[in-house]
């Protein structure tokens, strides 16, 4: 097997197609592991890793913990509500400190863009993005990307929507990359106050008719609304949660007036009936839960493989 | 080892076999790749020789549990595990291609005891490499012994069919 050509997983950007499919490879492996009954290899027994979570996070903070545990690993847990982060210390000075106590690799998230790319040139460990504010989530887009190719097969030329709120979205940004290095067709849809600008640069369409984004998609990549990125007393981006969800809400009407099939995703939390209803959420069509499973088994494989360098 | 010589160890290795187990307490385990392909020929052959019975043949990859994970200078891509049964109180049979210094055998007990407490585990190889072990591990069954050097390589072609195989010893290790 090959190396992985980067030290560090800090986006998709920079990654190449053969690392995409490499990490894909181990993944495979790696989710016939935890559906053992005893789900654990000894593979990182020698490794300590830190988690750092700067923002809050349930599904990956959990997803990183299982994967760590499940190869073995140590696990040290940190989150910047209960640290020295209040006191003032700044983010290079906190890592520096922790990696003083033996830490082999940091998994972090960060409110910040660009947070894990400065402390990869920063401190001396390697360091895995787990989330960094509007930037990217590339472990989301690989485990999406995986649990894809495992319901589709190859995704070049498949049509993917990415649907809902692109603007502060790491997840879309991430997903864009990761399927276009893998050969897919992408389109965005969703208000136009919630696409950013200049995105048609990523080489992706941009569509503000949902009807018409689901005619045309094989895929359908339902993004949360982020409430929380939305200013508070600012202008908001949409007039309200009701009038979003009659316009780009994914319902079981919608579905039925199309001619074929689609996969459904969403890489949670839901928020049940604005962007999904219920109904569709829990339907067939929906992979939601594969997701999260191939998360633990992606995740496993991208520490594997970057521990591997160590 | 030409392909004919191959045939005549793997009936007798399959009589061993038949002689020591009882094959409805027992299960063949063939560690991937080469293992697993031995295994499968052997499982053919015991299934020709005992009509009716079912015999389990499992691969087991041993990548995640080896011993120089980040000593070597590529990771090794791992293969498949494909264990359709549990071994909790069964008797196994490992199968491997070639053993040299046991370390991929001390593995492969480890990655089989994910998959339950086996009551017993004996060792098949077709190539015993005898005087380069590096750990005490002793095959039960095996198809040709050989003195080599440890700059020197088994190498074993399996041959267009895939049902049979040639085994060189080269003087160094091919590209």
């Amino acid at each position: 097997m090959n190396k992985l050509s980067v030290r560090h997983l800090t986006g998709i950007r920079g990654l190449l197609q053969n690392d995409v499919e490499l990490i894909f490879q181990a993944a495979k492996e790696f989710k016939e592991v935890i559906n053992r009954p005893i789900k654990k290899v000894p593979s990182l027994r020698d490794i300590t890793i830190a988690n750092l979570f700067f923002e809050n996070s349930t599904r990956t903070r959990l997803s990183f913990e299982l994967a760590e545990k499940r190869l073995s690993a140590d696990v040290v847990n940190f989150s910047a509500g209960s640290s020295s982060v209040k006191k003032g210390e700044t983010l290079v000075d906190t890592v520096n400190n922790i990696l003083a106590m033996k830490v082999d690799l940091v998994v972090m998230r960060h409110p910040h863009p660009g947070a894990p790319e400065f402390l990869s040139k920063k401190v001396d460990t390697i360091v895995v993005n787990a989330g960094d504010g509007t930037h990217e989530h590339p472990t989301q887009a690989l485990l999406d990307a995986f649990s894809l190719q495992e319901r589709l097969g190859d995704l070049s030329n498949k049509n993917i929507a990415i649907v809902g709120d692109i603007r502060h979205s790491r997840v879309a940004i991430s997903n864009i990359l990761c399927l276009k290095l893998l050969g897919a067709n992408i389109r965005v849809c969703g208000p136009k106050t919630l696409i950013p600008k200049y995105i048609d640069a990523m080489g992706v369409e941009v569509s503000h008719d949902l009807d018409e984004t689901l005619a045309w998609c094989d895929v359908a990549n339902m993004l949360r609304i982020q409430l929380e990125r939305q200013d508070e007393g600012a202008v908001p981006y949409f007039p309200s949660l009701r009038e979003y969800a009659n316009a780009f809400g994914l319902n079981r009407e919608r579905l039925d007036r199309l001619d074929h099939p689609i996969t459904i995703m969403h890489p949670g939390p839901i928020n049940r009936g604005v962007e999904i209803t219920s109904d569709v959420a829990d339907s067939e069509h929906a992979i939601i839960l594969d997701q999260v499973e191939n998360g633990v088994a992606v995740r496993m494989a991208v520490l594997y493989l970057l521990a591997a360098n160590t | 080892m030409d392909e004919a010589l191959f045939e005549r160890v793997v009936d007798r290795l399959t009589h061993q076999l038949l002689e020591h187990h009882d094959f409805s307490n027992s299960d063949l385990v063939g560690l991937q790749p080469r293992g697993y392909w031995l295994a499968k020929i052997i499982q053919k052959r015991l299934q020709e020789l005992l009509p009716g019975q079912s015999i389990n043949c499992g691969a087991l990859d041993t990548t995640f549990h080896r011993d120089d994970f980040r000593r070597r200078e590529k990771p090794i891509s791992p293969s498949s595990t494909h264990m359709p049964f549990l071994v909790e109180k069964r008797h196994v049979i490992l199968v491997d291609d070639v053993l040299f210094t046991g370390r991929t055998i001390r593995a492969g007990l480890d990655a089989l005891l994910a998959h339950g407490r086996p009551e017993s585990v004996k060792l098949l190889v077709l190539v015993d490499r005898r005087f380069q072990r590096e750990l005490p591990i002793e095959p039960q069954y095996i198809g040709k012994t050989i003195d080599s050097i440890d700059y020197q390589y088994v190498q074993v072609n399996k041959n267009a069919s895939n049902e049979t195989c040639q085994v060189i010893l080269l003087n160094e290790k091919p590209e």
